[in-house]
């Protein structure tokens, strides 16, 4: 089985755009990708805890990326500063504290480089089992979710004049962002993870003409680039997540000319 | 001097009809106040809306139109006072001018039935009401400041509200558009007998439209009907003073007026914009 690392890791990176690429139309739509991007700067502190506390990494990460998610809930409505101000403190905070626990407590045995920029060559089955299981999870709960959070991406207070819960829905939905981004770490790494939920729905964008294609177009992309990205990585020998986000990069890029076209319309 | 308010319809003989019309009171809000860190925005507000009424509420901006509007819709809980809604009271909302985000790929249709599910029979009559049948499959990033705004009434409409929020309905809509969303908000009434707020800057051709008139600044300055209501002296004083920076600052119905320099003059009231 000279290839079984490279069906994993196509598995995981397939796994991976399902999550994300859904998960990322609406956070495109509802302007979240700072929120997202502050989640994932966490990652590496959560991955010190878990060796710490000797539990799995990925769950290291997850309960982390929770905890901080609902500090980020809490504070939604804190008018001391700016919101992305308040995300750049805390997201630079939470990778400095994770750089300096992860050496700490970490030693020599933890690949600090492949939590930055993923290793999606190195994922493991229970990885991919991660992955799935969170495909579920995360799937039925947008399922679950659905019209009132698309009601809300279009209009906060026509939602909530509606009858739709936003507080309660949009927590809900910064959890599911959080808990991704916590188990999609290890493919693209804390620094790239944001780009897997922006790229391919600024991407799809230009194809899509109803929200459901615009997410099916993104998860197309995404799994596209993925395979894309490892096929470049393993023929040249580049880091795979780098590598991954500069074909969703040249990806959307090709997408470019028919926004503007859209735009001019 | 009084300032000149030109009636767009002639209601007067309505006048009776339509006070006949009133139904139940359908939202009560009883010496509401809204205290935002120390400041009042909003200051022992008494209000009754019923159905089949058609109230206007204009003032100033920061007058706390919006914010009242949020308290009665639920959307914001008084700081004082109470606001009773009947129960069960199924209210459509149409929020000020907003901007759709054009990466939300969404066409009218699905845009109306985001709220409620509807047969697509009941949506081709409630865009049908609007005038906006043929809007049905554009995109809603793509629509006019009008063709949007009866697009959003379509929306409010399509739950079969008893009572109506509409803010600031005819923003960025042009002149004669603006016009024809009154009469067609009139229609409304008329033809389903539903209690409307409508939230306005603009004093001229509301007034026409509008059972009671209500000036807020904070609180309610002042309330009548709308032909006596220019000559209230709490009204001549929120509006009357800046007017008399012009001379016949209010513009009339039938188009705007131009002074002698050839420049628009416009209502004092809509601070908000201005043309030179």
């Amino acid at each position: 089985m000279i290839d079984d690392f490279l069906v994993r890791a196509a598995l995981a990176g397939i796994g991976v755009a399902l999550l994300t690429a859904p998960l990322g139309c609406f956070v495109v739509w509802q302007r979240l990708a700072m929120f997202g991007n502050s989640i994932a700067h966490c990652g590496l502190l959560g991955v010190a805890i878990g060796v710490l506390l000797s539990i799995d990494l990925t769950l290291g990460v997850i309960v982390v990326s929770l905890a901080l998610a609902m500090l980020l809930i809490g504070l939604q409505g804190q008018k001391l500063l700016p919101q992305d101000t308040l995300l750049g403190i805390l997201a630079h905070a939470a990778l400095a504290a994770g750089l300096l626990a992860a050496t700490w407590v970490g030693g020599t045995r933890l690949d600090l480089m492949g939590y930055l920029f993923g290793d999606i060559l190195a994922v493991s089955r229970a990885d991919i089992a991660w992955i799935f299981a969170g495909v579920v999870m995360v799937g039925g709960a947008m399922l679950y979710l659905w019209r009132p959070l698309l009601s809300m991406s279009v209009h906060e207070e026509l939602a909530a004049a509606e009858g739709v819960p936003v507080g309660v829905v949009r927590a809900a939905f910064m959890l599911l962002i959080a808990f991704t981004v916590a188990i999609s770490i290890k493919i693209v790494g804390i620094l790239l993870i944001t780009s897997l939920l922006i790229i391919p729905a600024a991407a799809a964008r230009a194809f899509a003409s109803s929200p459901e294609r615009m997410i099916v177009g993104a998860v197309l992309l995404s799994a596209i680039a993925v395979l894309a990205g490892l096929g470049f990585s393993v023929q040249l020998d580049t880091p795979a997540g780098p590598s991954i986000v500069l074909m969703l990069t040249a990806l959307f890029a090709l997408t470019v000319p028919l926004l503007m076209r859209q735009g001019a319309r | 001097m009084s300032p000149s308010i030109a009636v767009l319809q002639p209601t007067e003989p309505a006048r009776e009809a339509v006070s006949i019309r009133q139904g139940p009171s359908l939202i009560t809000a009883r010496s509401v106040g809204i205290d935002l860190g120390g400041r009042m925005v909003l200051d022992r507000i008494d209000l009754e809306l019923r159905g089949g009424e058609i109230v206007t509420l204009i003032g100033p901006n920061g007058a706390g139109k919006t914010t009242l509007a949020r308290v009665l819709l639920g959307l914001l809980r008084p700081t004082r006072g109470a606001v009773t809604r009947i129960p069960g009271l199924r209210i459509g909302y149409v929020p000020q001018r907003f901007a759709v985000d054009p990466t939300i790929p969404i066409k009218v249709t699905r845009f109306l039935t985001l709220g409620v599910r509807a047969r697509p029979a009941a949506i081709a009559s409630v865009l049908a009401e609007v005038g906006a049948s043929h809007l049905a499959n554009r995109p809603l990033s793509a629509l006019s400041g009008g063709e949007f705004q009866r697009v959003s009434l379509a929306r409010a409409l399509i739950a079969e509200p008893q009572f109506l929020m509409l803010d600031e309905p005819v923003q960025g809509v042009d002149y004669s558009g603006e016009a024809q969303l009154y009469a067609l908000i009139g229609q409304i009434r008329d033809k389903r007998g539903c209690g409307i707020l409508l939230i306005s800057h603009d004093l001229h051709i509301v007034l026409g439209a509008s059972d009671r008139v209500i000036c807020l600044n904070r609180h309610i300055c002042c309330e009548g009907v709308p032909e006596t209501i220019a000559a209230h002296p709490e009204y001549v004083r929120m509006f009357g003073r800046e007017a008399g920076r012009a001379v016949g600052i209010y513009r009339h119905s039938h188009d705007h007026e131009h002074d002698l320099s050839g420049a628009v003059k416009d209502a004092a009231c809509c601070a908000d914009h201005t043309h030179d």
